[in-house]
Order: C-alpha cells, then sequence, then structure tokens
C-alpha cells in the first residue's frame, strides 16, 4: 500500500511533535517536581546553619562553603592551563600534527567518566601525595575534569575574534605577547568567562570524582588540606541513606537553582558574545 | 637577540608547556590507572577478570562479567529508548519548527544538560523506580529503571549535536529536494539524515559514552547485584557502580581489583572516543572535499 507523502508528512509530524512535546515534558518535570517538593524547605536559617546529626537537622551551610571553595581551587588551577592552551592553539602555531595530537588530548580528556577522574584523584593526590580527602585533593580533580571545556570554549572564542585585529595590532609595531594580552583577549573574554562559568555548573554538579578526594566531612573547612562535603554529595548521601527527605529535597532545589542560574547566565553571555562578532 | 625577542620566545614556551596539560593530565591518568589495575588482573589471570562470573572480592575471586554485561545492557537501554526522542527532537527543532519556538525550546533544553546526575538518580529513585515495582512487578530497581533514567540524560548530548549535524548541512540541499517537489519529511528522510549521518552517529556515540561513564545516578536506581540480569526488570551492577559502591572501603587486592574495572571502563571509553573521533572526522574531510 502506497501512502500519499502530504499524508505520510502529517502523520509523521504528528509523532515527532509528540515525541519533542513528551520529551521536553519530561525534561520540565524533573526540575519543577525537585523545586516543588525543595522550595518549601529552604529559608535564609536553611542557607547559614550547619548541618547538625548528619543533616538530620539545621542547614547545608558549610556544604555551601565547600561547594565554592572546590570549585575556586579547580578554577584556580584550570583557567590559566586552559585559557594558555587555547592561545597557544590559536595564536602561536598553525595546524600540524602538534596541535592535532593537543586537540585529541582534550577530546578524550573530556569524555573520561567522573569515576575515572575520582579514582585517579583518590590514588595520585589522596594517597600517593598524601594531601588526604581535602579540598586540595578533590579541587586539584575537578580541575583535571573541566580543563577539556575551558579549552574548548576559549579556543572558539579567540577564533572568532576577526583577524583585522590582529593585523592592525602588528601593524602598529606590537609583539605577538601585546596583540594577544590588549587586542585578542580583551575581544574574547566574555567568550572565555563563558566557558569558566560553564565549568562552575560542572564542578557544582559532580559527586563522583568529589567524593572519593574530598571526602564528606560536615565540619566548615578551615583551609586545603581540610575534608569537605559539596552539596551534590551532601544530597547523595542524604538522599541514599535516608537521613532526612525534606532537607534532601531543600539542598536538590539549591543545587538545580544554582545550576540553573549559572547556565542561564553562561547562555546570555554567549549570545551576546555570538551577537556582537557576527 | 634583543630583550623583546627573548621575552616573547619565553612566553611560547610557558604557552607551549599549558598546552600540554591537557595531554599530560591523560597520559598521567592513563599509567595511574593502569598500573594500579593491570597487576591484579595478570596475577589472577585476564580471563578470569573478563568472563568470571562470580564477583566476591572476600574470596579473591574478581569475575567482571556480571558488571561488562551490566554496563552494555544500561547503555543499549538507554540508547534505544533516548536516540528516537532525540532524533525526533533534533528534525523537528531544525525543520519543522517556526524560529520562535527553535529559540526558546533548544535553550531549553541545554540548560536541562547542566542538571547533576545525583538529582536524575533521585527523580528516578522517588518516582520511576516505584512506579515500575507497582506496574511490573520485581525490585523497581532495575536494567529497566536504569535504561529509563540513562536515555533521558542523554537527550540534550544527542539532542544538540544532531542539530548541529543537521543545521551544518549546505542549504542547497535542502532547497534542491524541496524543488524537485519532495514534501518537507521526505527532504528530511532521503536528503538531510543521510547527509548528516556521521555528525549524528558521533552524537550518538557521545550520548553513548555519558551512559557507559555515568555513575551515581545508576547506583541510586539499578539495584546494584553482582549478577547478570535475566529479564530487564532485575537488578543490575554496571563498572561504573562497582567502582563507586565499594571503593569507600575496599583495601589490598580488593582495591586493585576495583582499578582493574577502571581500567576496562577506561578501554570501552577511549574506543568510543576514538569512534566518535573518526566519525566526525570523517565529516569534516567530506565537507572540505
Amino acid at each position: 500500500m502506497r501512502v500519499h507523502p502530504r499524508l505520510e508528512q502529517r502523520l509523521v509530524k504528528v509523532v515527532l511533535w509528540s515525541m519533542t512535546a513528551i520529551t521536553v515534558f519530561v525534561l520540565l518535570f524533573i526540575v519543577a517536581y525537585i523545586l516543588r517538593r525543595g522550595l518549601p524547605v529552604l529559608s535564609l536559617s536553611f542557607l547559614t546553619e550547619n548541618p547538625h546529626e548528619m543533616g538530620r537537622t539545621g542547614g547545608i551551610f558549610s556544604t555551601i562553603v565547600g561547594t565554592l571553595a572546590l570549585t575556586a581551587m579547580a578554577l584556580a588551577v584550570a583557567t590559566p592551563l586552559g585559557v594558555g592552551t587555547a592561545i597557544f592553539l590559536n595564536e602561536y602555531t598553525w595546524e600540524s600534527r602538534l596541535t592535532r595530537i593537543i586537540r585529541f588530548g582534550a577530546d578524550c580528556l573530556a569524555g573520561i567518566p567522573s569515576i575515572i577522574f575520582g579514582l585517579f584523584g583518590f590514588i595520585l593526590f589522596v594517597i600517593k601525595l598524601g594531601f588526604g580527602w581535602s579540598i586540595l585533593s578533590g579541587g586539584l580533580t575537578l580541575a583535571f575534569m573541566i580543563l577539556p571545556t575551558i579549552i574548548r570554549t576559549s579556543e572558539e572564542a579567540l577564533r572568532s575574534v576577526p583577524r583585522s585585529y590582529r593585523e592592525v595590532s602588528m601593524s602598529l609595531g606590537s609583539t605577538k605577547w601585546q596583540m594577544v594580552t590588549r587586542v585578542v583577549l580583551p575581544s574574547a573574554l566574555p567568550g572565555i568567562v563563558t566557558g569558566v562559568i560553564l565549568s562552575v555548573g560542572r564542578s557544582i554538579g559532580e559527586t563522583a570524582a568529589v567524593i572519593f578526594t574530598a571526602g564528606s566531612a560536615l565540619r566548615l573547612p578551615t583551609s586545603i588540606f581540610s575534608s569537605s562535603r559539596t552539596m551534590s554529595v551532601h544530597f547523595y548521601i542524604l538522599a541514599r541513606e535516608g537521613i532526612s527527605m525534606p532537607n534532601a529535597y531543600g539542598t536538590a532545589a539549591v543545587l538545580v537553582l544554582s545550576i540553573l542560574l549559572v547556565n542561564i547566565v553562561t547562555y546570555r553571555l554567549m549570545h551576546r558574545f555570538i551577537r556582537k562578532y557576527s | 637577540m634583543t630583550g623583546i625577542d627573548r621575552k616573547e620566545n619565553f612566553i611560547r614556551a610557558v604557552l607551549l608547556l599549558a598546552a600540554f596539560s591537557a595531554v599530560s593530565v591523560l597520559a598521567v591518568i592513563t599509567v595511574f590507572i593502569f598500573a594500579e589495575g593491570t597487576p591484579v588482573m595478570f596475577r589472577r589471570g585476564v580471563g578470569r577478570f573478563l568472563f568470571g562470573l562470580n564477583w566476591f572480592p572476600g574470596e579473591g575471586r574478581f569475575g567482571l562479567l556480571p558488571m561488562i554485561v551490566g554496563s552494555l545492557e544500561v547503555t543499549l537501554g538507554a540508547l534505544i529508548i533516548g536516540v528516537p526522542f532525540a532524533l525526533a527532537c533534533a528534525i523537528i527543532l531544525t525543520e519543522f519548527s517556526s524560529p520562535r519556538l527553535r529559540n526558546i525550546l533548544k535553550p531549553v533544553i541545554e540548560l536541562l544538560a547542566g542538571i547533576p546526575s545525583v538529582v536524575y538518580g533521585f527523580i528516578g529513585v522517588v518516582v520511576l523506580v516505584p512506579f515500575i515495582r507497582e506496574t511490573f512487578g520485581g525490585p523497581g530497581f532495575s536494567v529497566l529503571a536504569a535504561s529509563i533514567v540513562l536515555g533521558i540524560m542523554i537527550l540534550p548530548t544527542v539532542i544538540s549535536i544532531s542539530i548541529d549535524a543537521l543545521q551544518a548541512l549546505p542549504p542547497s540541499y535542502r532547497e534542491g529536494a524541496l524543488a524537485m517537489g519532495a514534501t518537507r519529511w521526505q527532504t528530511v528522510r532521503m536528503v538531510l539524515l543521510p547527509s548528516a549521518r556521521s555528525g549524528i552517529v558521533a552524537s550518538v556515540i557521545l550520548g553513548m559514552g555519558r551512559a557507559v561513564g555515568e555513575t551515581m545516578a545508576v547506583i541510586m536506581i539499578a539495584g546494584n547485584a553482582a549478577a547478570v540480569p535475566r529479564t530487564p526488570l532485575e537488578p543490575v551492577r554496571t563498572l561504573t557502580s562497582n567502582i563507586a559502591l565499594e571503593m569507600s572501603y575496599a583495601s589490598g587486592e580488593h582495591r586493585e581489583a576495583l582499578f582493574a574495572t577502571g581500567v576496562i571502563l577506561f578501554v570501552i571509553i577511549m574506543v568510543l572516543n576514538t569512534l566518535a573521533n573518526v566519525s566526525s572526522s570523517r565529516r569534516a574531510r567530506r565537507k572540505k572535499g
């Protein structure tokens, strides 16, 4: 039996549209479900009090501090390395076997599962280098995880800076480094910042790599050698061990809200950046 | 050599050093995982590791076959569930929707890529697992539950890369087919999908990588029994969960065996990465030619 192409198209469109609707519904459902149960738990004291009795009562202050400390550590290490890599690839060399190897390395690193990073960070930082479960170990592990994202987005940002900017700068007698720091980097900055913020989102949500390197101490961290629990680890432990469902939902809501916020800021920045150069 | 030249060369050297960071990190990770994981495999026999059915770390029996099969099953399940929906979204958003709707839906889907895996796992526990238990029987913590959650988790990856692949096609393909009287759907089916194939394949492979490597969500919903499941309603343990579940208390040979699990996972991921890379570079080459 042959179906008329117009009828076929109409049927296919119904099917595809319903599948799209289901997809969007499911994704929004997840966010809505968490927020509906989590938002009522949120209060100023939930955010500013430390957890008591393993998190059964009290707030999540120390885990917020832990998350921020770990993320800051990761960014402090990964940003210079990632942006440096991007500058080298885009400004200081041309396509060759070397750049292909560097890009392939970054791509592979991006595909490695977080649990492998966790294993690696555990054996290298926690055991071999003797940092123990600490913000230092967790931050370094996270830095390696977000490095590919920062390289990739910085490279794209640098590439979108028009060639003429560089030519004008060079023709005015600047050295390469002057050109990079005074002309190229300032123009590419919003794009680079976008990549960094994107990595913040990834660090906040990461659990598997962090739980084996930063540990799960609930105390407020005092130095980079303190073990510290992040929000996502705290949420995982609360939910998995059934310690407190309301607090689990509350933590999840903070987690989801902060990641949505980070992603929306990223998206805005990226949009403005694209509009500027096209 | 002038001072400026010396400074420039120094900067170049520093940047080159930074540029090697990613490759070096990859190399160091590989060395550490293999150095920790392979000795026990050779000591106990590689065959026993890969094809052994029994995982009793206390008795020194480290058969990983249930976990290998488990990882493959949930990944395959995730693809069966996730890929059709992802492709439907990609096709709708690139070919059938108004630009305005696309500009709303695409960012919404991409925003959701950032939701942490623990949150997906949690939703699985409180919504999906009870639903499966009541509808189909069994414990609820199962291959099916893990496949559905992973299928949802890979959606943003597969959708956004497929959209990129479809949008990268030259407009002339679309215009040519439409001008010859093809309907929009015929254009999609006979011209656009085949031409964007390598990009779409790359998106599926990357989604697969995400599913194989996912840990926390799977631990929460898969039930984690170290046995080969006979039906999709039985619990399952993946390679990733095997590591994460026992890492906190393992020591000695047991810990080495967990690193051996990591080695196998690592090899699977590297093969997938290389495939995705080959697939998308083939696309790039064809575009150039």
